[in-house]
């Protein structure tokens, strides 16, 4: 009886293992083949902005070039449509940080008639189809007889930004602890001190996210600035119209270089985060 | 303190007397409602400078509320605040001469603990380094020396609370204002601060307002009590006072255990119990009342024996020996009566469950609350 049961172990045991190594390794397949799926787009974008195409179109290997990077802006328009798609986005982005995270502290600190209302508008722009907000807009400046351009396409991107803007500083206002503002003015800091030492500091991060956030929205914004442009082309806009008879590898390097410089951001984003982690540890 | 109310505050004459007569804190007649809800119901409240004052009360009986209109984070519907002889009602709290440790403590976590304590200061005008010296020594006071350079996330609780007590006193208020502030901390420690406190407001003479739901916090450490109940001052004393004669059940509940037996006044200095002996009362507690009242009796004024002029008997039904005290439960037919007897002696048997007890207890030891049989507990 005890010898069958101790020859029976070890075949458990065996079978046992190679289930646990399964489970083991299913994971790290999975994140694998996870992380090749998410990457691999942009590693043949990265890949083809060396690339030395013979014809019109950038899509066969042709050979290793360093030409795209060093005449970036040799296609007509590129350069200027990346300008404005830049100034764009900076300033709306900035403005709409600045209403949005007004609107938030509105939003969560008082209560006014049509509070609700508003809180709805500002979720309305978010899960309304961008072709819909486009052609309404186009609508919009149509019937005010605006001329298309850069303001009209500045208005529409504030808009759509906005809404981004107010929602991640409403999350942090929500845990904001009110009696940190009330100690201060307790402490003698009247409502602007206050909010420039206490409130300010304390959703700095928040308005700094929705910043960025803002700025990624409305930097590679297509539909809703296709509809208000009118003659004016940004960057999405040349890279979509470049397409259509043959984008030029330069549109890779553009594409590789706001990766470059958003990966650096994070990264040293992380590091700076990690190294405050480590010196608030450090001082227990 | 009639006359206090009677003077015209401007008016008053500078000499430290006057000064000394006049109250740091003064509620007139004050109301606060919340939309339908009467938070503070026109409560009128005297705190004489330098005194250590205790708002006690269960939670949602306005003591909190009462505290954030002093400090002028909320203002009263009706009725007026004055702080010394300056009316405050209305006036923001960064205009106002108190200052307040926070329950939670509110220390800006962004700051370290010396710009959290020089905050005050820094609103004041006080530049650079003239605010170091000041900052030392209140970190001094408080016992976190060495600790200047920290943020509020890397200290324990009870530092942070010291941080809160610093950032508020450096200011020198003519009031501080302490909501709940132990109510964060472990047992030992909350024991330890409230000798503390008492020992700092003793040194720096400023007048101290508690906010506290702790009874026993209130009576170690408060020279004043107002018993709060339903948005109005149930009974304002010294803690001996509250709890020696209370003047309602509300506050012989509140402050430690009492007996309540239901009688009925029968003359000057007796009350005839509904269901037992007539007994003796000091007159003065029984001062304006007539009819229906309860007796109280506290359960440690309580001799087993016929020693004392009112007497009582029953049958133990319970008893628990504690250490320092037996306790017993009585049946007896007037209800159930709580006894402590102080185990004095060595070997002293307690009684058994099941024997009878002869209870007596002095007149001085006894008050009277109205009667509580329409509202029960």
């Amino acid at each position: 009886m005890s010898a069958v049961a101790v020859r029976a172990r070890p075949r458990r045991n065996a079978a046992a293992s190679i289930w646990a190594g399964v489970r083991y390794h299913v994971l790290t397949v999975y994140s694998a083949l996870f992380f090749l799926y998410l990457l691999l787009p942009i590693a043949v974008v990265i890949l083809f902005s060396f690339n030395h195409p013979t014809g019109k179109f950038n899509y066969t290997w042709q050979g290793f070039t360093w030409d795209n990077w060093r005449y970036w802006n040799g296609v007509p328009g590129l350069q200027s449509a990346i300008t404005l798609s830049l100034e764009i986005a900076i300033l709306a982005s900035i403005v709409a940080t600045v209403l949005g995270t007004l609107i938030a502290l509105a939003l969560v600190r008082y209560g006014f008639r049509g509070r609700g209302a508003t809180n709805i508008l500002i979720f309305l722009p978010l899960s309304t189809p961008e072709i819909v907000l486009g052609a309404s807009l186009l609508t919009l400046f149509l019937n005010l007889n605006v001329v298309f351009g850069f303001w009209t396409i500045l208005i529409a991107h504030i808009m759509f930004c906005i809404s981004f803007a107010v929602v991640t500083v409403k999350a942090r206002l929500v845990g904001f602890d009110r009696h940190l503002e009330e100690a201060a003015m307790d402490l003698g800091a009247n409502e602007w001190v206050t909010f420039q030492r206490v409130t300010l500091p304390l959703i700095a991060p928040a308005i700094l996210s929705a910043l960025l956030l803002c700025f990624a929205i409305s930097v590679d914004d297509f539909v809703v600035t296709y509809f208000n442009s009118g003659s004016s082309i940004t960057f999405p806009l040349f890279v979509w119209g470049a397409a259509r008879i043959g984008a030029p590898p330069q549109v890779n390097v553009i594409g590789t270089a706001i990766f470059t410089i958003a990966t650096i951001a994070m990264v040293t984003n992380v590091l700076i985060q990690n190294r405050r982690a480590r010196t608030a540890a450090a001082a227990f | 303190m009639s006359a206090v109310r009677d003077q015209s505050p401007a008016g008053a004459p500078p000499d430290a007397a006057a000064a000394a007569a006049i109250p740091d804190v003064r509620l007139v007649d004050v109301t606060k409602r919340f939309d339908d809800v009467v938070a503070v119901d026109s409560l009128s409240l005297e705190i004489p400078r330098g005194s250590f004052f205790a708002l006690l009360g269960p939670s949602g009986c306005g003591k909190t509320t009462t505290l954030r209109m002093i400090g002028g984070f909320e203002e009263p519907t009706e009725g007026a605040i004055f702080l010394g002889d300056r009316p405050v009602t209305g006036l923001p709290p960064y205009r106002r001469d108190v200052n307040t440790v926070f329950q939670s403590y509110a220390l800006f976590p962004h700051l370290n603990v010396r710009d959290n304590v020089a905050f005050g200061l820094r609103r004041k005008g006080v530049k650079g380094k003239d605010a170091v010296g000041p900052v030392k020594e209140m970190l001094h006071i408080v016992g976190l020396e060495g600790l200047e350079g920290r943020k509020p996330r890397q200290l324990s609780g009870g530092q942070q609370q010291r941080v809160a007590l610093a950032r508020a006193l450096v200011n020198s208020p003519r009031v501080l204002l302490l909501d709940e502030p132990l109510g964060a901390l472990d047992l030992k420690l909350r024991k330890q601060m409230q000798l503390e406190l008492k020992a700092i407001q003793h040194d720096i003479e400023i007048t101290f307002v508690h906010v506290t739901h702790d009874q026993e916090e209130a009576m170690t450490m408060a020279d004043q009590i107002a018993v709060m109940n339903g948005g109005r001052i149930e009974q304002l004393g010294t803690p001996t006072e509250l709890y020696e004669t209370p003047n309602t059940a509300f506050v012989a509940g509140f402050l430690g255990v009492s007996n309540l037996i239901p009688g009925m006044v029968a003359s000057e200095g007796t009350v005839q119990l509904r269901r037992g002996p007539l007994v003796h009362v000091s007159p003065e507690v029984i001062r304006g009342r007539s009819g229906d009242v309860a007796v109280g009796i506290r359960p440690e004024k309580i001799e087993l024996g016929d020693g004392q002029q009112n007497v009582l008997s029953g049958r133990v039904v319970e008893s628990a020996y504690v250490g320092v005290a037996t306790q017993y439960i009585v049946e007896t037919p007037c209800g159930r009566i709580t006894v402590y007897v102080q185990n004095a002696r060595a070997g002293s048997e307690a009684a058994p469950v099941g024997s009878a007890l002869t209870l007596s207890w002095s007149p001085e030891a006894t008050f009277v609350v109205d009667s509580t049989e329409e509202e029960p507990a």
